[in-house]
């Protein structure tokens, strides 16, 4: 985090989390914090589940329809009759994994210590913790746990508002 | 020769950034890093990082779908 007084911040909502959902938020946040913004992340919903000690991040192709995988040399789109049938998201998964290996893109763990790492700001969801009956300590160390007043004055503050 | 070297091939969007950002914090201010890398995106994001950050981009090059960035700690 940046230590300037006049230094840009961004704020970003995280309310999904699946696996490919995971990514785009906490690279955003990951980037604008080395470029020296003040970065505050906000959990709720299903986002509050990438701050859990334990990830266990889930595809599923299901209701996706853009959603395609290389294969054999084309593109190939899951149906959603074949996507609901037991263990397509598994496999799924494990297809999205192995691409994250192969194109050196991280993995959602390592974004998220570089995260914690470069001092972004992360609020846990209070209402979403629960709502779903998580405890504290089903959570990662560092976070805060705050509502939506605690983001709305955050987000008064910052440059850049996202909510992904 | 650069005073510190990055070898960011085979990482994609946005390792070569983070791991050139954590390089910089250690390094003292005008001292240059050598950054290899093989995303194509990172020619476009060293020169945002650079003109955002206050570095500077001394060199951008690419040659064998390796690409060659020269950044001088100036931020």
């Amino acid at each position: 985090m940046s230590t300037e007084q006049n230094a840009k911040s961004m704020s970003i909502i995280v309310t999904k989390g699946a696996l490919d959902q995971a990514y785009p938020p906490f690279i955003l946040a990951t980037t604008a914090a080395a470029m020296g913004l003040n970065v505050t992340m906000f959990f709720t919903f299903y986002g509050l589940s990438l701050l859990k000690k334990d990830l266990k991040l889930k595809v599923s192709t299901l209701g996706n329809a853009a959603m395609e995988m290389p294969m054999m040399g084309g593109h190939m789109a899951m149906p959603n009759l074949l996507a609901a049938l037991p263990g397509a998201s598994s496999l799924t998964t494990v297809m999205m994994k192995d691409l994250i290996k192969k194109n050196g893109v991280a993995s959602i763990e390592e974004l998220r210590e570089l995260a914690v790492e470069a001092e972004v700001n992360m609020i846990a969801c209070q209402m979403t913790l629960d709502l779903f009956d998580y405890k504290r300590d089903d959570l990662i160390d560092g976070p805060s746990l705050g509502g939506a007043a605690t983001y709305i004055e955050v987000a008064t503050k910052s440059d850049i508002n996202l909510f992904i | 020769m650069a005073d510190k070297q990055l070898d960011a091939k085979g990482l994609n969007c946005p390792l070569p950034i983070l791991k050139a950002k954590k390089m910089l914090n250690t390094m003292e201010q005008n001292e240059t890093l050598e950054i290899l890398a093989t995303d194509p995106g990172a020619i476009k994001d060293f020169e945002a990082f650079c003109r955002t950050t206050g570095n500077t981009l001394l060199e951008s090059q690419s040659g064998d779908g390796v690409y060659t960035f020269l950044i001088q700690r100036t931020g």
